[in-house]
C-alpha cells in the first residue's frame, strides 16, 4: 500500500521537496539550538514555554478532532462519514507525531528524555500525557491502517480492530484533558486555574481538527479523483460550527467570572490579551482579530446557502482553524505567563531559530499526511473506478 | 478532642490526602494556632503522625528561615546576596531574560501581590529577599516529571542537577517564581565574569545549560552540620532553625514577632517567614 506515495505528479514531488527543505531548514536551526542551549529562542525567566508547547497545546487539538468522525460513524452507522474517517486518522497520526516533536525541541536536555519512563511518576501531569499521547499515536495507526487496508480488499474492517476504533474514542478526550490539566492544576497562575479548561479545550478541538480536514478535502476534491461526497462535508462544518460556539461560549464564560466578580489576578491576563496593560500589548490584535475571524466563521458555516458554496465553505473553515489557533496556539499559554507570580510584566518576542524550528515541524506534519493521504486517496480512486 | 479520636481522625485526614480529596485544609480548620498546632501532628506527611506504638509524633525535622525585616539594610540584603550566588557559582548574565538568581531583592508590592497594602508606608520602603519558600507542600516537585526536584524529609526542597530533563513544567508550578532555567551554558558567564575578577568556588559544582536551578537552602553545608550561607553572612538578619522543634529558635521568634508568608491561600505552606 505504501509504495502508492512513490507514484506520484511533478506537482506532488515538488511539494514533497519544498516540505523536506523547511525540515531541512528546521534541523539545522535545531542543531543550533541543542549546541549554543534554549538561549536562542526567545522564552525567559519569566516566559518559561513559548512557541513550542502553545504548538504542542493546539495540535494535541487538532489530533483529538478526529473523533468527531470517528463518533457518527461507528456509534451511530453514519455510513456518509465512511469513506472519510480515515482522513480524520490520518490527520490524528500527523498531528501527535508534531505534538511529540514540539516536546522534544523544548526540552533542555533531550537526552535524558528517557527517564521520563525510567522514573515513573505517577503524581506529575506529564507522565499521564505521555502515556495518552503515545497510546492516541498507537491506536491510531492501527485504525487508519487496517479500516484502509480492508478497504482496499473490498472487505469490512477485521473483528480485531473494532476494540481499538471504540477505545480511539475516549481516548481521544483523554489526550485533551490530560493536556488541559498541565494547565489547569497550577496553583496561582489564574489564567489557567479554572475548571472549565478541559471542556473549553475539547470544544475549541473539536472545532480547529475537523475545519482543517474540511479544508484538505475540498482541496482533494478539486485535485483529484475521489469524492468525499458532499453530504459528509456539510455534516462535518455543522459539527464545526457547533463546537465553535461552544468554545466562544466558554470563552465568554471566564470573561464573565473574570470581570464581575472583579478580581484583579483572574482579569490580569484577559485585560493584557485583549486590551494590553500599560505599554505592554503585544497580543492585543492577534486576540481581538481572533475573536472577529471566530464569528466570522461561526457565521458563514450556520447559514446554510452560503455553507453550501464551497468557496465560503472553505473560507469559514479556514476562519476557525486561525481563530481556535490564535486562541490556544498564541494566547492561552503566552498569556498564562503574562503577568508573571510576582505581578510584574515581561512580553515575548519569539526568535528567528525558534520559528524556523516551529515552522520546520509544522512541515513534518505536512509531509507526513501528504504521504498518507496520498495513499489514502489512491485507494479511494481505485475503489470508484471498479 | 481525645487522643482517641484524635488518631482516628488523624487517619481519616491522612487517607483523605492520599485520595487527593484535599484532606489537609479540612485538618487546618479543625485546628486553632496555626504553626504550633501544624507541626503538633506533622504538616506534611499525616502518616508520620502515629508511629509503630501508636504514639504521636510530628517530623523531627522542617528546617525554616526567618527573615527580619526591622533588621534588614541594603548593605545587609546585598551581601546575602553576593555571599549566596558567590558560593554557589551563580552566573551573572547581566540581561533579565537568561537570568539565574538564587536569593534577590524585591519590593513588598510585588512580594505580598495578595495581601498588598498599599497605606502601609513603612513595608514599602523595605528590600525583601526573595528566595526558594521551600514550601511543605511544594507544587514544583508535585508536576516534575522525574522528581528531579522533590522533598526531603526535612523540609528542604531539592533539585537534581543530573536528572532534570529541562521542561520547565516546574518554572509553570512555582507560584513565586523562584526558578531559574539554564537557557545558555552557565559555564560561559562564569568564565567572562573570572575574568573580571570573579572567583570560583571550587567545592561547589557549576550547573550544565538545559537544567533548572534556585535556591536549595544551602543543604551542601546543612548536611555538614552547618547554617545557610546567608545566616553566617548576616545573622541578625536571617534566622534558621527547626520548625518542628517547639523549643528551636525560630519557634521561639515566632511566638514573640509578627511573620508573613507569601500566597498562603495556595496552600503550599511555604517555610520562609517574614519578620515584621
Ligand atoms: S517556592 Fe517555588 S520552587 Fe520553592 S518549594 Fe515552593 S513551589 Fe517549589
Ligand atoms: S525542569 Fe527539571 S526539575 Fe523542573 S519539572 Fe522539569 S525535570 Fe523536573
Amino acid at each position: 500500500m505504501i509504495e502508492k506515495a512513490l507514484k506520484g505528479s511533478s506537482v506532488y514531488w515538488g511539494w514533497v521537496i519544498f516540505l523536506l527543505c523547511i525540515i531541512g531548514a528546521g534541523f539545522i536551526a535545531y542543531l543550533y539550538q541543542l549546541k549554543v542551549g534554549l538561549g536562542v529562542t526567545g522564552m525567559s525567566r519569566d516566559i518559561s514555554w513559548g512557541v513550542y508547547i502553545a504548538q504542542f497545546t493546539y495540535f494535541v487539538g487538532v489530533a483529538a478532532g478526529a473523533v468527531m468522525l470517528v463518533i457518527p460513524k461507528y456509534l451511530h452507522h453514519y455510513t456518509k462519514y465512511a469513506k472519510v474517517v480515515v482522513f480524520g486518522e490520518f490527520l490524528a497520526i500527523a498531528a501527535v507525531v508534531m505534538c511529540l516533536l514540539f516536546i522534544i525541541v523544548d526540552i533542555g536536555q533531550p537526552m535524558r528524555m528517557m527517564n521520563v519512563v525510567l522514573h515513573p511518576t505517577p503524581h506529575s501531569m506529564l507522565f499521564y500525557d505521555m502515556i495518552v499521547l503515545n497510546g492516541y499515536l498507537i491506536i491510531n495507526i492501527i485504525c487508519g491502517y487496517n479500516t484502509l487496508l480492508a478497504d482496499k480488499k473490498g472487505l469490512p474492517c477485521p473483528g480485531w480492530v473494532k476494540p481499538f476504533i471504540y477505545l480511539s474514542i475516549p481516548w481521544a478526550i483523554s489526550i485533551h484533558t490530560v493536556t488541559a490539566f498541565l494547565y489547569a492544576g497550577l496553583p496561582g497562575r489564574h489564567f489557567w486555574l479554572t475548571a472549565i479548561m478541559a471542556p473549553r479545550f475539547l470544544a475549541s478541538a473539536f472545532a480547529a481538527g475537523p475545519s482543517l480536514l474540511v479544508m484538505i478535502l475540498l482541496f482533494v476534491r478539486k485535485v483529484t479523483k475521489f469524492d468525499p461526497g458532499e453530504e459528509a462535508l456539510q455534516n462535518i462544518a455543522r459539527t464545526i460550527c457547533y463546537a465553535m460556539i461552544v468554545n466562544f461560549f466558554f470563552m465568554g464564560m471566564e470573561f464573565f467570572t473574570a470581570f464581575y466578580s472583579n478580581i484583579p489576578g483572574h482579569k490580569a491576563t484577559l485585560e493584557y490579551l485583549f486590551w494590553g496593560i500599560g505599554q505592554y500589548g503585544n497580543l492585543v490584535p492577534f486576540m481581538r482579530a481572533c475573536i472577529i475571524i471566530g464569528f466570522a466563521g461561526i457565521f458563514i458555516l450556520l447559514v446554510p446557502p452560503i455553507r453550501r458554496n464551497p468557496f465560503w465553505l472553505a473560507v469559514g473553515c479556514a476562519c476557525v482553524f486561525l481563530a481556535t489557533w490564535i486562541d490556544k496556539g498564541v494566547g492561552l499559554v503566552i498569556g498564562g505567563f503574562i503577568p508573571n507570580p510576582l505581578e510584574m510584566i515581561t512580553e515575548y518576542h519569539p526568535t528567528f531559530p525558534e520559528i524556523t524550528i516551529a515552522t520546520a515541524i509544522w512541515a513534518v506534519g505536512g509531509l507526513i499526511l501528504t504521504i498518507l493521504y496520498k495513499v489514502a486517496i489512491s485507494v479511494r480512486e481505485e475503489e470508484q473506478r471498479i | 478532642m481525645s487522643m482517641m479520636d484524635r488518631r482516628k481522625f488523624l487517619k481519616v485526614a491522612g487517607l483523605s490526602t492520599l485520595i487527593g480529596l484535599g484532606g489537609s485544609s479540612a485538618f487546618e480548620l479543625l485546628k486553632p494556632g496555626k504553626v504550633d498546632a501544624e507541626m503538633e501532628h506533622g504538616a506534611h506527611g499525616h502518616h508520620e503522625a502515629a508511629n509503630e506504638e501508636g504514639k504521636e509524633t510530628g517530623p523531627k525535622t522542617r528546617w525554616a528561615m526567618l527573615i527580619d525585616m526591622k533588621a534588614i539594610t541594603k548593605e545587609k540584603a546585598e551581601k546575602i546576596i553576593h555571599t549566596c550566588h558567590y558560593l554557589h557559582n551563580v552566573p551573572n548574565w547581566g540581561n533579565p531574560k537568561d537570568e539565574i538568581k538564587w536569593i534577590w531583592e524585591e519590593e513588598y508590592e510585588h512580594v505580598f501581590t495578595d495581601s498588598y497594602n498599599e497605606y502601609d508606608e513603612v513595608l514599602e520602603k523595605l528590600p525583601f529577599l526573595l528566595m526558594c519558600n521551600h514550601c511543605d507542600e511544594p507544587p514544583c516537585a508535585r508536576v516534575c516529571p522525574v522528581e528531579a526536584t522533590f522533598r526531603r524529609p526535612d523540609g528542604v526542597v531539592a533539585q537534581d542537577y543530573h536528572r532534570c530533563i529541562g521542561c520547565r513544567f516546574c518554572m509553570a508550578a512555582c507560584p513565586y517564581g523562584s526558578r531559574s532555567f539554564n537557557w545558555l551554558d552557565p559555564r560561559v558567564a562564569l568564565k567572562k565574569e573570572m575574568a573580571q575578577g570573579r572567583k570560583l568556588n571550587k567545592q561547589f559544582p557549576t550547573r550544565m545549560r538545559g537544567v533548572v536551578e534556585k535556591c536549595n537552602f544551602c543543604v551542601e553545608r546543612l548536611d555538614a552540620g552547618k547554617k545557610p550561607a546567608c545566616v553566617e553572612a548576616c545573622p541578625d538578619v536571617m534566622h534558621f532553625g527547626n520548625l518542628a522543634d517547639e523549643n528551636s529558635n525560630v519557634r521561639k521568634i515566632l511566638r514573640e514577632r509578627i511573620s508573613l508568608r507569601r500566597k498562603l491561600e495556595l496552600g503550599t505552606k511555604p517555610s520562609v517567614f517574614y519578620l515584621v
